[in-house]
């Protein structure tokens, strides 16, 4: 039996700010709860050509797919830790990063 | 200090106008993001895990009063307003903005400095003993020497693509703080039985997954032959080390397969083939950058110093900075001061803006303009009278700068880990801080004495964790962090590289097990003697049926 693919959603950084970005259903958002999330492995083919095309645009660098869970309401949330991080900042500097952002 | 001289400058603004022009290539499209890619590596601007960051060279970790002011002023306007210094002598900023970059290396660039070599498969920034010149043990002073190397390997075409990054660290003094037998090559000044001023040279040494101690290669090299010699170390290694395998690559790898006889067969081939004379560096050059490094203009001051004295009798806690901090300096009545950056529960070698201006201020008020970054992560000021010792004091406790704990258990090397880093398998800065937190009482630290705990967040060891007296390595294993802890490691000239335990353990267990560990060297050590000297007579197993017992 072949296992399901996790869902999935696309993440970069912003070529010009440096910034973690994830790709939204209307262009690249800062915030990973509203990033598309690709269900199937053809969804997740889509997304990753959406952010080869806006690395080319030169909008962003290093897309990559993520695996993410998905909570009751759809929100996902990256499952790796090392990805978890890239949604929050540094650990040792709460008052940093997106962690801060949305503490404000 | 060194002054850049008109082609110095030429190459760093050069630098800084190409960079200005393939960012803005790279934005027009002209450019692809593959293309650009090693460009901005070139000069320092790596992509991590939530920003860019940018690393910038401290050439043999010295820095001017002026230089200091400039990093500070750069982590104010175009970072978050701090700095970290690294393992290997650089400052890493870590939020740089992409189109922030040229100005901030034309800021640079404008107080002598830039952040050419410090990424890619080329010679990397030169380190050396930050207690250079001021040693009292110094043969000669190592940073004539490697500015000398940081001329001669700069942008130098045949050696921009080695097979694998290539790191050189120099030592003036028998007692090594620039960690020389981890180094690629290692070069130690040595003076030989006729009394001439040489080089012991070793080769083949480094950490990462591979941990392997250098080896001489030449016992005494004479000075005005160093340039021929490492170009043919150089060659060979171009030649011969693998290009198939980047964990291969490194030149420890070819000094291991082949065996140092061999090495030295091929480098002595090679050398005898050289044109010698005309590699050799100009005298005239040599001499002028041996000026650069004339020491300053010291007073003659008495050998003890009676304001000193007074101040240490006073007040307790001078009293025990100044046994952990302060150092001997080669003058009569001046000292080299350390100034930890590793305040407890603080982040190893963070800074704050503020904190660099205050450093920058009080090196031109103390030490003669000058200031030095160490591979420990701290920052020297290396000509401070002891009469003015309690004045500087006075400063660094009102900038959190006075921290008492140079060499101690808290003076914890870490690598930024997970916290920053794209290559990361695990956090380290907490680990280093729950440590601080952990053996934060300034008895218990300054009972349990010299020990080094060095802490990687990945295996490729920025951290230093392999020659840690007690290491730690970070690692990953299906999403949680563990860690490996490692014994008897030692980067001086006594250098060993460090011996597992046994199996990895959870963050808050690591913490525990350390504690332990501390404790068996408490109830076993002989008086007067340090971790490191009783893991050496108690042996492996006396610490591993600890471990063991716990794990």
């Amino acid at each position: 039996m072949v296992k399901a693919p996790a869902p999935r959603i696309l993440t970069a950084n912003d070529l010009l700010e440096g910034d973690v970005l994830f790709l939204g259903h209307d262009g690249w958002v800062r915030d990973y709860r509203a990033a598309r999330v690709a269900t199937t492995a053809s969804e997740a083919a889509e997304i990753e050509v959406l952010g080869l095309a806006a690395k080319d645009a030169r909008l962003i660098i290093d897309p990559y797919l993520v695996d993410v869970a998905l909570e009751a309401d759809g929100t996902p949330a990256p499952v790796r830790f090392r990805e978890r991080l890239r949604t929050l900042g540094p650990t040792v500097r709460p008052d940093l990063g997106k962690q801060a952002e949305r503490r404000s | 200090m060194y002054r850049y001289d008109e082609f110095d400058h030429r190459l760093v603004q050069e630098r800084v106008a190409q960079f200005r022009d393939q960012v803005a290539r790279h934005l027009a499209g002209s450019l692809s993001e593959e293309e650009f890619r090693p460009l901005r590596l070139m000069n320092g601007l790596y992509l991590q895990l939530h920003a860019y960051m940018l690393r910038v060279a401290i050439p043999y970790g010295t820095l001017s009063s002026r230089q200091m002011h400039r990093l500070a002023e750069i982590a104010k306007r175009f970072d978050r307003g701090y700095g970290h210094f690294t393992t290997r002598q650089n400052i890493q900023y870590n939020w740089p903005r992409l189109k922030d970059v040229p100005d901030i290396l034309a800021e640079l660039a404008d107080v002598e400095m830039h952040a050419i070599q410090t990424s890619g498969n080329c010679i990397r920034n030169i380190t050396a003993d930050p207690f250079a010149g001021v040693a009292a043990d110094e043969v000669e002073d190592p940073r004539i020497t490697a500015e000398l190397l940081r001329q001669w390997s700069t942008l130098h075409p045949e050696f921009s693509f080695l097979p694998r990054k290539f790191k050189i660290a120099v030592t003036g003094s028998a007692h090594d703080r620039a960690a020389i037998k981890v180094h690629d090559i290692g070069l130690r000044l040595v003076r030989s039985p006729a009394g001439e001023i040489g080089y012991e040279v070793c080769v083949g040494g480094g950490q990462g997954r591979t941990p392997m101690i250098a080896q001489v290669i030449r016992e005494f090299l004479s000075k005005d032959a160093l340039l021929p010699y490492l170009e043919a170390i150089m060659r060979v290694y171009n030649l011969f080390g693998r290009r198939d395998n980047k964990y291969k690559a490194r030149i420890k790898i070819l000094v291991h397969e082949i065996g140092v006889a061999a090495m030295r067969d091929a480098v002595e081939t090679e050398f005898a083939r050289l044109d010698v004379a005309a590699i050799a560096a100009d005298q005239d050059e040599v001499a002028r950058i041996a000026g650069y490094f004339a020491p300053p203009v010291y007073e003659q001051l008495p050998k003890d110093s009676s304001t000193l004295r007074t101040a240490r009798a006073q007040d307790g806690a001078f009293h025990r900075w100044v046994e952990t901090n302060v150092g001997a300096h080669k003058v009569p009545g001046y000292t080299i001061v350390t100034v930890s950056l590793k305040p407890i529960g603080g982040v190893p070698g963070d800074a704050t803006a503020n904190q660099m201006h205050v450093l920058a201020d009080l090196a031109d008020r103390f030490s003669l303009d000058e200031l030095r970054a160490t591979i420990e992560q701290n920052i020297v000021l290396p000509n401070v009278k002891a009469d003015d010792l309690p004045a500087l004091y006075v400063e660094l406790v009102a900038a959190g700068l006075s921290t008492a704990n140079v060499g101690l258990i808290t003076d914890i090397i870490s690598c930024p880990g997970l916290d920053y880093c794209s290559l990361a398998t695990a956090r380290s800065i907490p680990i280093a801080q729950a440590l601080s937190q952990r053996f934060a009482d300034a008895e218990r630290q300054r009972a349990i004495g010299p020990l080094a705990i060095k802490i990687s967040g990945c295996i490729n060891a920025c951290g230093h964790h392999h020659v840690g007296h007690i290491g730690i390595l970070g690692l990953e294993k299906a999403g949680e962090e563990y860690y490996q802890i490692t014994l008897g490691g030692d980067p001086t000239e006594t250098a060993a590289v460090g011996e597992r335990l046994g199996p990895g353990l959870s963050a808050e267990a690591t913490i525990d097990a350390i504690e332990r560990l501390v404790e068996v060297y408490l109830a076993r050590r002989q008086s007067g003697e340090s971790f490191i000297a009783a893991y050496r007579r108690l042996g492996h197993d006396a610490f591993k049926e600890a471990f063991d017992a716990a794990a």
